[in-house]
């Protein structure tokens, strides 16, 4: 590494630790912003030697990373950023703080997934969804996927894992072929993980004919885009590899996504050589993600964090959560985008039937919606009065990032 | 009514439902049953005959190329021009209500809309993102408008229909007006579930419907506390 570099990691890291003790974050991001000042390119200098993965998507990039780096565990030391920071930020403050190893498992915002492929030169990337989130300020979905493609094309000798459930994904992880132009299409592992949202690829991204479904199945009704057989797929509580072996995931993770998670995280290690018989049980070792799924007990109740940010991901939070008193928190504060009309794409009917409390600073937005959704609920102040306002036994908090965030402070930063 | 029940159509939610636009569905058909009434809703996908019997049709937003593939869709279906001349409503919001006037823009170019509202749309100099808010045409009787606006473009007016509403934040068609109208035919910029901060504006609509002037009061606790709310962080904002 040069002098500079070093000097930029050194300082990151102490940064880092500096944010950490002062209890202003995690630390996850301050670091490697003050690296890359002293250093621009202290992200290529620290992935260099490193065989590196990258996982990108609208929904469940975080815990596919935290999964994907468990497994990749059975060869040696992973570097990866599991408190969620998923820009050069983050990448930078997670590669400095972990020193030298080996391999390194990164979760890309999937804004930045082209620079990001640019700077570590990863080994495999893994696309797992596109969908609507923050659509104020994020770009729009086809737009996202364009981008991933002309990324991918311009990094044929990357190794791509990606979702064969997803349209978009599909579309954007096939570019043509261009022999004249020298772009050979990437070499493509496809895992069904499956998709319950599918209000985002109704119309095709290469030819605007629409996209018939039928079971798992999905094909453009005007092009030859269709859906690739996956060589990962979900069966059961297992995971069906390419040889055919089935494998039983014991998670402590929550939800049949998170068996779809598992799929993903294993194809993302045998990319790198790991057999998924040795790496599945390490899958079991992961807890809760960054606060996702943490459990906590207050006051006699059972609080579990489900973090939901986008239409897709309250889909998945309803499979989640048990039957049980439900604290929906809404913000709508810059990360989380300033719109709140995506409550109108989720169907809250599965709360019927539940406790339902809200609260945040957009429960007005979500008592509208519920009270058109015939949800009955009741409007709390304070994540307190909610955990007064149910009896004892388990609380599922469902709440977007920084509505998450805050639940999380008051839980003491839990993990 | 056309019928016994209100029949409510949404235009092609398989192109245009961008942020939410399914709300306004939601939200007229649970303020008829709560009347009373009875209502069909349909959902009417870009590769099906669009009935020209309904009461109600609700157009939603979208990107660029939907928008575009909508408007051309609608022109050749024709059924959205017969319902209107037998005297439908219409509630266009966004890339919706720009394609309903005579021309806007898409990927860079200009297409023909589908001209039952005398205006056009081009782009602005910048994407307006934020509250839209603004005071209401006196003749449609009701309180402010409130919504969130994202869009590029910028809508001009004709002779032909009148400004929904006066700016009072955000941009609208240009910083100055906001929305159009004319006969039983309205569009606005406030995007997505509109209707939902906006419950006058869903109960006009039922009305230009129904024939009836009347509606009885439903209970709006909620988005009225939520329209207060977002008035005053609009007010907050301009401090």
């Amino acid at each position: 590494m040069p002098m500079r570099a070093k000097v930029a990691s050194s300082v990151s890291r102490t940064a880092a630790a500096l944010s950490r003790a002062a209890g202003r974050g995690d630390g996850s991001v301050i670091g490697g912003w003050i690296g890359l000042k002293i250093d621009p390119d202290l992200l290529a200098h620290l992935s260099a030697g490193r065989a590196i993965a990258l996982v990108s998507g609208t929904n469940g990039k975080t815990t596919t990373t935290r999964l994907a780096a468990a497994a990749v565990g059975v060869l040696g030391r992973v570097a990866t950023n599991s408190f969620g920071a998923n820009m050069p930020t983050g990448h930078t403050s997670a590669l400095a703080k972990a020193g030298s190893t080996p391999y390194a498992v990164l979760e890309v915002d999937e804004h930045y997934l082209a620079q990001v492929l640019e700077a570590t030169e990863p080994h495999v990337v893994a696309l797992l969804n596109l969908s609507r989130d923050q659509l104020d300020r994020a770009k729009e979905v086809a737009m996202m996927a364009q981008l991933w493609r002309a990324a991918l094309v311009r990094h044929p000798d990357v190794r791509v894992v990606a979702n064969a459930d997803d349209p978009m994904v599909v579309w954007a992880a096939t570019p043509p072929a261009d022999p004249a132009q020298g772009h050979i299409p990437p070499h493509v592992t496809w895992f069904s993980a499956g998709q319950r949202w599918h209000d985002d690829s109704w119309v095709c991204p290469e030819c605007g004919s629409t996209i018939e479904r039928s079971e798992d199945q999905w094909w453009c009704t005007g092009c030859p885009l269709r859906r690739p057989e996956p060589q990962w797929t979900v069966e059961d509580d297992g995971v069906l590899d390419p040889t055919g072996a089935w494998h039983k995931v014991q998670l402590q993770l929550p939800g049949k996504i998170n068996i779809g998670n598992s799929a993903t995280a294993l194809a993302v290690a045998a990319e790198f050589g790991v057999r998924p018989v040795d790496a599945v049980s390490r899958l079991g070792t992961v807890t809760s993600v960054a606060g996702r799924y943490a459990q906590v007990d207050r006051d006699g109740r059972n609080v579990r964090l489900l973090l939901a940010k986008n239409p897709a991901s309250w889909l998945e939070a309803f499979d989640m959560a048990d039957e049980a008193p439900t604290l929906l928190s809404i913000n709508a504060r810059d990360p989380d985008g300033l719109d709140t009309s995506w409550l109108f794409d989720v169907d809250f009917a599965p709360l019927r039937g539940r406790q339902v409390l809200i609260t945040g600073d957009r429960a007005y937005d979500l008592a509208v919606r519920l009270d058109v959704n015939g949800v009955p609920f009741q409007h709390v102040r304070s994540f307190d009065e909610a955990v007064r306002s149910v009896p004892p036994g388990r609380l599922e908090v469902i709440a977007n990032y920084t509505a998450f965030q805050d639940i999380r402070a008051e839980l003491d930063r839990v993990n | 009514m056309s019928t016994e029940s209100l029949r409510i159509v949404w235009i092609y939610p398989d192109l245009l439902s961008t942020y939410g636009d399914r709300g306004n569905m939601l939200i007229l058909a649970r303020r008829a049953q709560l009347r009373g009434m009875p209502v069909e809703v349909l959902e009417v996908r870009s590769d099906q005959r669009l009935p020209s019997t309904a009461d109600i049709y609700l157009i939603g937003g979208g990107e660029d190329g939907p928008q575009a593939l909508g408007a051309q869709r609608l022109l050749a279906d024709g059924g959205l021009h017969r319902a209107v001349a037998q005297g439908s409503v219409v509630f266009g919001v966004c890339a919706g209500y720009q394609l309903l006037g005579t021309s806007f823009f898409a990927k860079g170019t200009k297409c023909t809309g589908l001209e039952l509202l005398d205006l056009s749309s081009d782009r602005g100099p910048t994407r307006a993102v934020g509250e839209l808010a603004g005071d209401v045409d006196p003749r449609l009787g009701i309180p402010p408008l409130t919504g969130f606006e994202n869009h590029g473009g910028r809508t001009h007016l004709g002779p032909g229909v009148s400004p929904l509403a006066r700016v009072t934040a955000g941009v609208g068609n240009d910083g100055a007006t906001e929305g159009a109208w004319r006969g039983k035919l309205l569009g606005t910029y406030s995007h997505g579930p509109a209707l939902a901060r906006n419950p006058a504006l869903a109960d006009l609509l039922l009305r230009w419907a129904t024939g009836i002037h009347q509606l009885s009061a439903l209970d709006d606790t909620w988005a009225e506390r939520l329209r207060a709310e977002r008035r005053a962080a609009v007010a907050a904002a301009r401090a």
